[in-house]
C-alpha cells in the first residue's frame, strides 16, 4: 500500500473514535446524580433558576436530540459557556493550551534526554553493574507520585538553592524556558524509567542481530556501532513507546501543572471542578482527549514514514 | 495505541528487572524482589490494621493549641499539622483509607474487564469489533484526565471512586485477556472442550478462564501501584476521600502551604506512598519473573 492511502485509510479510521469520544464527553452531564441543574447551582438556588439552567443546557429536550445539538456545536467549534468566567470555553481553552503544549513540549525534551543514554549505556553493558541498576529503576519509579516528586524539587532546587521559579509561567521567552525546566523534570521521572526499560529491550535486541555483527567485523568503533547503527534501528521502534508514553504524559501535565501553578488547561480544569463550572470541564475533558488521539495519530505516521518495514495495513 | 492505567502497553510481554542477578542457592533460585516485596508490604499492611495499638490519638481530633508541633515533640513523634492532629496517627489511619480504597478499587475492573475480554476473544465477529470501539474511545482519554471528570460529576467519595475506576480500568484487562483467549482457543484443549460439546459459559469460566488469567493477575499488581497513586492524586487535588478522613494524598497538599518552614509535612506522606508503591512494584516484579520461569 501506498503511503497517502495508509494516511486516509488512519484518517478515517479516527471518524467512530471521535464519535464515541464526543459521546462519552455528552453523557458525562448525565452522570450528576439527580437534577444536574439543581445539583450545579447549589443548594441556595432558586426554582426559577434551576429551571432557567435546565433549558441553557437542554435538558429539558430528549436525550437524542440534546446529543445532536451539542454534537452540531461541537462542529462548528463552541464547547459551549463558561458560568464561572462568563465566557466562551473555547476562549478560555486558547488562552492556557499553550502553556500545557510548552509543559509537554519540555517533559518529552526532558524524558528523551534521561532515557536515551541510559537506556543505550544500559544495553551496551548488558548484564553488566549499571545495566543491573538501570534496569532496577523502573521497580522505585512506579510508585513515585509526580505531585510529591515536584513539590521535594520546588522544595530543593526552587526555596534551598533559588535555581528555579518555585511556581508561575513567566512573562517572556527566556523566563518561560526557565520556568518549565522543574515541570519538565518532574515529568521525566517518573516517566523515563518505563521509556528506559522500553528502549533497552529493543536495543539489546537490535545489539544481537547480525548487521551489528557485520558492522563491528568492519573494525567500525564500538561507539559508532551502538550508535550509529545499534541507536539508529532501535529509535523506530521507540516510537511507538515513546508515543504510547504521550498520550500518558497528556494526562499527567494535569497534575504538574497543579504543582507549579501553571496556567494551562490542566489547571483550568481543576479550578473548573472547585468552581463547579461544568461546561469547562466537559470542553477541557475533549480537548484531552483530542490531544491523545493525534499524538497517536502522529506517532504511527511516523513510525510507518521512518520504518520501511512496516506493514501498511 | 495507548494503555488506559499504564505508560507501558500491558500487551507487551513483562520483562523482570533483575535487581540480583539470578543465581542458584541451594540448588533452588532465590526470588528475591518477591520476598523482599511481600515482607515490606506485610508489615505496611500489619502497622495499617494494626493502627489502634500504635498510637493513642484520634486522627481527627483537632487540637489548635498543640498545632505546628515538630517530629520528635512530646507524645507526638511525627508531630501535628496544622488543626493540632497527630501526623504518626493520621499517616497509620490514612494507610488503611488509602490501602483499602486501592486494593479493593482493582477487584471489579479485573473481573469486569477480564470477563468482558474472554467473551470478545472467544466470539470474536461483531461483538468483538463492538468491544473493540469501545476500547479505542476509552483509551483516548488520559488515565486520569477521566477518572477526575467522573469523580467530579458524580460527587466525591470513595464510591464515585471505586465506579470511576471501573468504568475506565477494566480495558486494560479486556485487552490483555482478549489477547490471550486469541492464542489459547486454537490450542487443542479448547478444540477438546469444544468438539465434546460442553456448554460454551463452562468452557470460557472452566476451560479458559484459568489458562489466560495469569497475565491480567500479574497486570493486577501493577495496577494497584497505579490505582494507589490515583486515589492519592486525586486527594491531593481536593477530589479524594472526602476530609477529615485521613489520606496521604490530602495531607501532601495541606504540607504543601508550609513547605518552606515545615519541610516535613508533605515529605513523611510523601515518603509513605514511595515505600508502599515500592513494596508493590516488587511484588509485581517477583511475580512476573516466577511467571517466566514456569
Amino acid at each position: 500500500m501506498k503511503y497517502p492511502v495508509y494516511v486516509a485509510k488512519r484518517l478515517v479510521s479516527l471518524i467512530p473514535v471521535l464519535f464515541g469520544i464526543s459521546l462519552i464527553v455528552f453523557f458525562l452531564i448525565r452522570l450528576i446524580p439527580g437534577d444536574p441543574a439543581a445539583t450545579l447551582l447549589g443548594s441556595h438556588a432558586t426554582v426559577q433558576s434551576v429551571a432557567e439552567l435546565r433549558s441553557q443546557l437542554g435538558l429539558d429536550l430528549p436525550v437524542w436530540q440534546q446529543y445532536l445539538t451539542f454534537l452540531g456545536h461541537l462542529l462548528h467549534g463552541s464547547l459551549g459557556f463558561s458560568f464561572v468566567y462568563n465566557s466562551p470555553v473555547t476562549d478560555l481553552i486558547a488562552t492556557s493550551l499553550p502553556v500545557t503544549l510548552w509543559v509537554l513540549a519540555s517533559a518529552a525534551f526532558f524524558t528523551l534526554l534521561v532515557a536515551v543514554p541510559l537506556a543505550v549505556w544500559a544495553a551496551a553493558r548488558r548484564n553488566g553493574v549499571a545495566d543491573n541498576i538501570i534496569r532496577a529503576v523502573p521497580v522505585i519509579g512506579l510508585g513515585l507520585p509526580s505531585f510529591w516528586l515536584g513539590i521535594m524539587l520546588i522544595l530543593l532546587f526552587g526555596l534551598k538553592l533559588h535555581w528555579f521559579p518555585v511556581a508561575g509561567f513567566g512573562t517572556t521567552i527566556p523566563a518561560h524556558l526557565w520556568s518549565m525546566v522543574l515541570p519538565g523534570v518532574t515529568v521525566a521521572l517518573t516517566l523515563a524509567p518505563i521509556l528506559i526499560r522500553s528502549l533497552r529491550a529493543s536495543m539489546v535486541e537490535v545489539l544481537g542481530s547480525e548487521y551489528i555483527v557485520t558492522a563491528s567485523a568492519k573494525g567500525i568503533s564500538r561507539t559508532r556501532v551502538v550508535l550509529g547503527h545499534g541507536l539508529r534501528n532501535a529509535a523506530s521502534s521507540s516510537i511507538t513507546v515513546l508515543g504510547v508514553n504521550l498520550a500518558y504524559l497528556t494526562g499527567s501535565t494535569l497534575v504538574v501543572e497543579r504543582v507549579f501553578s501553571l496556567p494551562g488547561i490542566g489547571q483550568q480544569m481543576i479550578n473548573s471542578i472547585l468552581g463547579r463550572d461544568f461546561p469547562t470541564v466537559q470542553g477541557i475533558t475533549l480537548v484531552f482527549a483530542i490531544m491523545v488521539v493525534i499524538v497517536n495519530l502522529l506517532t504511527d505516521l511516523a513510525h510507518a514514514a521512518l520504518d520501511p518495514r512496516v506493514k501498511l495495513a | 495505541m495507548s494503555a488506559p492505567t499504564v505508560a507501558f502497553d500491558p500487551l507487551e510481554p513483562p520483562e523482570p528487572d533483575v535487581l540480583v542477578p539470578r543465581r542458584r542457592l541451594r540448588g533452588r533460585r532465590r526470588n528475591t524482589p518477591l520476598v523482599a516485596g511481600l515482607t515490606l508490604f506485610s508489615l505496611i499492611a500489619l502497622v495499617a490494621l494494626c493502627a489502634p495499638l500504635l498510637t493513642n490519638h484520634d486522627p481527627i481530633q483537632q487540637s489548635l493549641n498543640e498545632a505546628f508541633l515538630a517530629p520528635g515533640a512530646a507524645g507526638h513523634p511525627l508531630g501535628t499539622d496544622a488543626l493540632g492532629r497527630d501526623v504518626w496517627a493520621r499517616l497509620l489511619y490514612g494507610a488503611r483509607v488509602d490501602l483499602s480504597v486501592a486494593v479493593l478499587a482493582v477487584v471489579s475492573p479485573f473481573v469486569i474487564g477480564s470477563l468482558i475480554g474472554l467473551v470478545a476473544g472467544w466470539f470474536g465477529g461483531w461483538i468483538d469489533t463492538i468491544i473493540g470501539r469501545v476500547i479505542d474511545v476509552v483509551i483516548a482519554f488520559p488515565f486520569l484526565v477521566l477518572i477526575i471528570a467522573l469523580v467530579f460529576t458524580m460527587g466525591p467519595g470513595t464510591t464515585s471512586i471505586y465506579v470511576a475506576i471501573t468504568l475506565v480500568g477494566w480495558v486494560a484487562y479486556a485487552r490483555i485477556v482478549r489477547a490471550q483467549v486469541l492464542v489459547a482457543k486454537e490450542q487443542e484443549y479448547a478444540m477438546a472442550a469444544r468438539v465434546s460439546g460442553l456448554p460454551t459459559w463452562r468452557i470460557l469460566l472452566r476451560h479458559l478462564m484459568p489458562n489466560v488469567v495469569l497475565q491480567a493477575i500479574v497486570f493486577s499488581m501493577s495496577d494497584i501501584v497505579l490505582t494507589l497513586l490515583a486515589i492519592v492524586t486525586l486527594g491531593f487535588l481536593g477530589l479524594g476521600v472526602p476530609p477529615p478522613t485521613p489520606d496521604w494524598g490530602t495531607m501532601i497538599q495541606e504540607g504543601q502551604q508550609f513547605i518552606l518552614s515545615k519541610w516535613y509535612m508533605s515529605t513523611i506522606p510523601g515518603l509513605a506512598v514511595v515505600l508502599t508503591g515500592l513494596s508493590l512494584a516488587l511484588i509485581a516484579d517477583g511475580i512476573v519473573e516466577k511467571a517466566n520461569r514456569r
